[in-house]
C-alpha cells in the first residue's frame, strides 16, 4: 500500500513535472516575444511621486508618437539608492530623475552614463545648471530646474526687505516684541543642524567647504571646514544663536519651519522653492528676495541645486532613454509642466522665461541664486553634512565654536580619508 | 519601536476577550479535546483520496517552483546553488514520499531557518571580509567598462549630425546622417560616405532608395546594435545619442590589461589596478571613482576594534545602550504587569473599554508615533513643555534627552506587556494565591512569592527577547533624537545614541555606504547580544528548575 501510494505520488508528480516544463516553455517564448514588442516596447523612467504626476502626460505622449510604452514609476522614498540597488542587481530603470549631487555617488558605482547634448541643446540650458551636472569634465544629466534657498518674506508684517542679517533681526525682534510673531525668523535648525540652510550665513561670514580646481570641480582635498575662517564665521552665526540673538533656534527643525512661517509665528523664512505651495495654500503675502548677509560681511551664497534626468548604464532601452533625455526633456512644455507641479525654476533659458511672464516667483528666486555655489557634487560631500550640521547645532545652542567647528572638521577629514 | 516588530518573539497571547469572560477556569493549561480530534485527522490524511491529492499538488508545486528557480541559476552559471537547490527538493520529495514521521514536521522548519536565519547570516559574515560599498558594488570588468564609457568624449570642434537610423535590404543596420549643411551621409562600420538621393527635410533624411528607415519602436528591439555601432573617423567614431541625434566622439579612457591599468590618452595619466583595495590608483595616489568589489580579510574585523572613533567612546555608549534596554524592557514590564494586574480584578468594571484603551499605543504604527512624541518634545513648540508649562531643553541636555528616549519607549511598549502578563496570569491557577491567602500571606506576600516567580517562568524569555530587541532599538532613537546632543567636542557619538545607531553613522554617513564595514560592526554587536541573551537563557532554566 505504502509503496503503491509513493509510486502513485510520484507519476503524478512527474507528469506535472512534465507539466510545469511545458508551461514554462510556454512562459519563455512568451517572454521572448513580448522581450521583441517590450524592446520596442517599455521605457521605465523613475521618480519621485509629485514630478511622476508631472512626467505621466509627457511619457505617454513620447510613447506614442514612437510607438513604445513608457512606464513612470513613482519611487517616494530613498530613490537613490534604490537606484543604485537596483542597476547593480540588473533591474535598473532607463530613466532616473533626482538631484545633481548624486551623480558623484552615481558614477562611482557605474550607475548611470554621460549624455551627448548638441551645441544648440547647451545654449539652451542656463550656464549653472549645465555646470552642476558636469562631472569630471562630462555631462552626466540633462537639467529640467534649478532650486536655492531665498528669504521669503511676510510682507503684512515686514512691508521691506532687510539688507542684512542685522536688519533682519532687529526688524524681527521688534515684530516679536510687539507680539506679533513669537520668533525672530524661521531657519530650519533641528537637534542634529542643517548644513544646507545655514550655508548662505556661514559664506557670508567667511566660511567656504572645499576649495576649487583650476578646471572649476570642488577638491576634496583642501578641506575649507578646517580653517580657521570656518572657526571665525561660527562666531558670528553663534551671535544670533541662542545664547544671543535667539534668531537661530534648534527647535525650529525641517518639520515645523515652513509651518512656523505660514502660521505667522515668523515673518521671516529661509527656504526654498518647494516651500511655495504651503506659503500660497495660506494665503499669506510673501516676496522673495535673496537671503542677506552679515554687514561688512561676503556675500550670502546659497546652495545651488539642479534636478535632472539620467540616462541608466544598465538600462534595457538605452537608445530610447539617450532620445527621452535628450530631445524631449529639452523642451519647454514639459519644463513648465513640471514646473506647475513643483515650483522650481526651469533650466531652459526659454522656459523661464515664459513662466516668469505670469510668475514672479521663479524669476525671484533665480535672482536669489546669483551669487549661489553649486552644491558640490563629488562623493565626499557626503562626509561634510553630519558633523557640520551637529557642529552647527551645538554652535547655536551656545557650544564653543573653537572647539566645535576643529572637532567636526577632523571627523569630516578623517571620514574622507579612510 | 514596540515588541510587535521584533521578529525574534513569535508567542501570542490568548485573546484578552475570551480570557476575560471566564475567569474561574483552567482550560487554557489543559489540553482540549479537540486538539487532539484533530491531529488524527491529520495523521491520517496521507491515506484518504484527499490527502494523496493535497499531497501530489503540494509535491508539484516544489517541483514546479524549483524549475522556475532553476532557470535564472542556470542563466547566471549558479552551479553550486542549482546544487543546493535540488538537493533541497530531493529531500523534500524523500521524506514526503518515504515518510520517517518525525523528518515531515522537521523539515520545513529547518528549510525556512536555512532560508531566513542561516542565509543571511552566512551573507553578512561573508560581506564584512570584503570591501563592498559604494564604488565598490561589482566585478573589475563592470569598473572598467564604466570607466570607458564615462570617458567617452565629444570631439572638440566635430561637426554634430542629425540621424535618421535605417536598415539596408541585407537588414544590417546604417546611421543616415546630415550635417548642419544639409549634406547627407551614410555611415556603417566600414566608414563615412556620402549619400546620393536622399530626400532630406528638416535637415533629417526622410527617404534614401536602398534603405528603410526605422521609427524608435522599431529600434528598441535592437538597441544593443545601435549602441555597439560605430561608425569609424580620423578623430575618432560617430556614435549615436539617441535615434534623431548622433556625434563625432571618442573614448578618452581605456583598460590596457599589458599593465593591468588604465590610461588617458589625453594626459598620458596611468591608474595602475590595485588589487588589494579594488580601485585604480594613480602614481600620487589618486583614485578612479570606479572601483570594484574585493576581498579585505580581517581588515574590516581589525579596523573596528582598532578605530579610535569606535573604541574611545565605546564603553560609554555601551553601559547607556544597556541602560536603555533594561529600562525599556523593566519599565514597560512593570508598567505592563500593573495594568494587567489591575485589570485582573473581578472588581473593575468595563474591563473591555480599559483594555481597548490600554492596547492602543500598540496598534498605532510606531514609526508614526515616534514622529509624534518628537515633536511633542519640542523644546519651543512641543506640546509637552507647552501643556505643563515646562522650559525644559528636553533633547538638547543628555539626561532629559534620554529620559525622553525611555519614556517614548515605555508608551510604545507597555501594551506589549500588558497582553503578554494578561495571558500568563491568567494561566495561572487561582486557588494558589487563594491557598496562600489561606495561609495567612498578604496581597504584597501572594504576588511576591506565588504569582510573580509563576509568571516569570512563562514571561522570561519574551522578556530576554525584549531586551535584545531594544538593545539594537535603531528606529527608537533614529526617529527621535537621532542620537542627540552631541558634545561639541566630538560630533560622532551622542548622548542618546546606541552601538546600532552609532554604527550606522560611521558605516553610512562618511563617503557612501561602506556595507563592509557595517556587517562587521554587526558582527560585533551580535556577539554583545548573543552573550547577553545565553546567559539570561541560562539562568531562566534555573528558575524553572526551582519553580515548576
Amino acid at each position: 500500500m505504502r509503496i503503491r501510494t509513493a509510486g502513485v505520488t510520484a507519476a503524478f508528480a512527474l507528469t506535472l513535472l512534465a507539466s510545469a516544463c511545458g508551461g514554462n516553455d510556454d512562459t519563455s517564448t512568451d517572454a521572448s516575444a513580448k522581450d521583441s514588442a517590450q524592446a520596442g516596447g517599455t521605457l521605465t523612467i523613475w521618480a519621485d511621486d509629485k514630478r511622476t504626476a508631472a512626467l505621466k502626460p509627457f511619457a505617454e505622449k513620447f510613447g506614442k508618437e514612437n510607438g513604445i510604452t513608457v512606464e513612470v514609476q513613482a519611487v517616494s522614498k530613498d530613490l537613490q539608492s534604490n537606484f543604485v540597488t537596483a542597476s547593480q542587481s540588473g533591474k535598473a530603470p532607463d530613466i532616473v530623475v533626482g538631484a545633481h549631487d548624486w551623480i558623484g555617488n552615481l558614477v562611482q558605482n557605474g550607475a548611470i552614463d554621460p549624455v551627448q547634448l548638441s551645441s544648440t541643446q547647451k545654449s539652451s540650458l542656463a550656464d549653472i545648471a549645465l555646470k552642476g551636472v558636469t562631472y569630471n569634465g562630462q555631462i552626466y544629466g540633462v537639467p529640467y530646474a534649478i532650486e536655492n534657498l531665498a528669504l521669503i518674506r511676510n510682507t503684512d508684517l515686514a512691508p521691506t526687505a532687510p539688507a542684512t542679517i542685522e536688519d533682519l533681526v532687529s526688524s524681527g525682534k521688534k515684530l516679536k516684541a510687539s507680539g506679533k510673531t513669537s520668533e525672530i525668523m524661521s531657519l530650519q535648525v533641528g537637534e542634529n543642524g542643517d548644513a544646507y540652510h545655514i550655508y548662505p550665513l556661514y559664506t557670508s561670514a567667511g566660511g567656504s567647504l572645499f576649495g576649487v580646481k583650476d578646471n572649476g570641480d570642488y577638491d576634496a582635498k583642501d578641506l575649507g571646514v578646517a580653517k580657521t575662517e570656518a572657526t571665525a564665521a561660527f562666531e558670528k552665526i553663534a551671535k544670533l544663536g541662542e545664547k544671543g540673538e535667539g534668531a537661530l533656534k534648534r527647535s525650529i527643525t525641517g518639520d515645523n519651519a515652513i509651518a512656523t512661517f505660514t502660521s505667522k509665528k515668523a515673518a521671516y523664512l529661509v527656504s526654498g522653492p518647494w516651500a511655495l505651495t504651503d506659503i500660497k495654500a495660506a494665503g499669506i503675502k510673501y516676496e522673495v528676495t535673496p537671503v542677506p548677509g552679515f554687514a561688512g560681511g561676503k556675500a550670502a551664497q546659497p546652495f545651488i541645486g539642479v534636478q535632472a534626468f539620467y540616462v541608466a548604464s544598465k538600462g534595457t532601452n538605452k537608445v530610447a532613454a539617450q532620445e527621452f533625455v535628450t530631445n524631449y526633456v529639452t523642451q519647454v512644455d514639459l519644463a513648465k509642466a513640471l514646473y506647475t507641479a513643483e515650483p522650481r525654476p526651469p533650466a531652459l533659458t526659454k522656459a523661464l522665461e515664459e513662466v516668469s511672464a505670469t510668475d514672479a516667483d521663479a524669476k525671484a528666486f533665480m535672482e536669489a541664486g546669483k551669487n549661489g555655489a553649486i552644491l558640490p557634487a563629488i562623493p565626499e560631500m557626503s562626509a561634510i553634512w553630519d558633523p557640520f550640521g551637529k557642529a552647527e547645532a551645538a554652535v547655536i545652542g551656545g557650544a564653543d565654536p573653537a572647539t566645535a567647528i576643529p572637532a567636526a572638521a577632523k571627523a569630516i577629514s578623517d571620514a574622507i580619508n579612510k | 519601536m514596540s515588541k510587535r516588530d521584533s521578529g525574534a518573539v513569535e508567542t501570542r497571547p490568548p485573546r484578552p476577550e475570551a480570557a476575560s469572560t471566564h475567569h474561574r477556569r483552567s482550560t487554557s493549561s489543559r489540553k482540549s479535546p479537540r486538539s487532539s480530534v484533530g491531529s488524527t485527522i491529520v495523521a491520517d490524511s496521507s491515506t484518504t483520496t484527499l490527502g494523496l491529492i493535497v499531497k501530489i499538488l503540494a509535491l508539484s508545486m516544489v517541483t514546479a517552483v524549483a524549475i522556475w528557480a532553476a532557470f535564472p541559476l542556470i542563466d547566471a552559471k549558479a552551479w553550486g546553488w542549482l546544487a543546493g537547490e535540488a538537493v533541497i527538493v530531493a529531500s523534500v520529495f524523500f521524506v514526503y514520499l518515504r515518510r520517517p514521521l518525525p523528518m515531515k514536521y522537521l523539515l520545513p522548519g529547518t528549510l525556512f531557518l536555512l532560508a531566513f536565519q542561516v542565509a543571511p547570516v552566512i551573507y553578512t559574515v561573508s560581506t564584512a571580509f570584503t570591501n563592498f560599498g559604494d564604488g565598490h558594488r561589482g566585478t573589475k570588468q563592470e569598473a572598467i567598462t564604466s570607466i570607458q564609457t564615462g570617458s567617452v568624449k565629444q570631439v572638440e570642434g566635430s561637426t554634430e549630425y542629425t540621424l535618421a537610423v535605417a536598415t539596408r535590404d541585407s537588414g544590417e543596420l546604417v546611421f543616415l546622417l546630415t550635417d548642419p549643411d544639409g549634406q547627407a551621409f551614410v555611415g556603417d562600420a566600414d566608414g563615412l560616405r556620402k549619400l546620393g538621393g536622399a530626400t532630406v527635410d528638416g535637415g533629417r533624411v526622410t527617404a534614401a532608395s536602398g534603405y528603410t528607415l526605422l521609427k524608435l519602436g522599431q529600434l528598441s528591439a535592437r538597441n544593443q546594435e545601435i549602441g555597439d555601432l560605430k561608425v569609424p573617423t580620423d578623430n575618432g567614431a560617430i556614435i549615436a545619442s539617441g535615434v534623431t541625434q548622433a556625434f563625432e566622439a571618442k573614448a578618452t579612457r581605456h583598460y590596457d590589461p599589458a599593465c593591468d591599468c588604465v590610461i588617458d590618452v589625453e594626459t598620458g595619466t596611468q591608474w595602475v589596478a590595485d588589487a588589494e583595495t579594488g580601485s585604480f590608483v594613480d602614481a600620487s595616489g589618486e583614485r578612479l571613482p570606479q572601483g570594484w568589489k574585493v576581498n579585505v580579510g580581517f581588515d574590516n574585523l581589525v579596523s573596528v576594534a582598532t578605530d579610535p572613533h569606535i573604541s574611545g567612546p565605546f564603553v560609554r555608549t555601551l553601559i547607556w545602550n544597556l541602560g536603555f534596554a533594561l529600562a525599556s524592557t523593566l519599565g514597560t514590564f512593570a508598567i505592563g504587569l500593573l495594568c494587567a494586574l489591575a485589570m485582573h480584578s473581578d472588581r473593575v468594571r468595563g474591563q473591555k473599554i480599559y483594555r481597548a484603551l490600554l492596547i492602543l499605543p500598540y496598534a498605532m504604527p510606531s514609526f508614526a508615533m515616534l514622529l509624534v512624541w518628537r515633536d511633542m518634545f519640542n523644546a519651543d513648540f512641543g506640546l509637552i513643555n507647552r501643556m505643563l508649562s515646562l522650559h525644559v531643553d528636553w533633547f538638547g541636555g543628555p539626561w532629559t534627552a534620554r529620559a525622553a528616549a525611555i519614556a517614548v519607549q515605555l508608551w510604545l511598549g507597555f501594551p506589549y506587556m500588558f497582553l503578554v502578563s494578561t495571558g500568563a496570569l491568567q494561566a495561572i491557577p487561582k486557588e494558589m494565591t487563594e491557598a496562600s491567602q489561606v495561609d495567612g500571606a498578604t496581597v504584597w506576600q501572594a504576588f511576591r512569592q506565588v504569582t510573580l516567580p509563576l509568571l516569570l517562568v512563562a514571561l522570561s524569555p519574551l522578556l530576554i527577547s525584549s531586551f535584545s530587541f531594544n538593545f539594537n532599538n535603531f528606529n527608537a532613537i533614529y526617529l527621535t533624537t537621532e542620537g542627540a546632543p552631541f558634545p561639541a567636542d566630538n560630533t560622532s557619538v551622542g548622548a542618546t545614541d546606541l552601538l546600532i545607531t552609532y554604527t550606522y553613522r560611521l558605516a553610512f554617513g562618511g563617503a557612501g555606504a561602506e556595507y563592509g564595514f557595517a556587517a562587521a560592526v554587526s558582527i560585533y554587536i551580535f556577539t554583545i547580544v548573543a552573550v547577553i541573551s545565553a546567559i539570561s537563557f541560562r539562568r531562566t532554566r534555573h528558575q524553572e528548575e526551582v519553580y515548576s
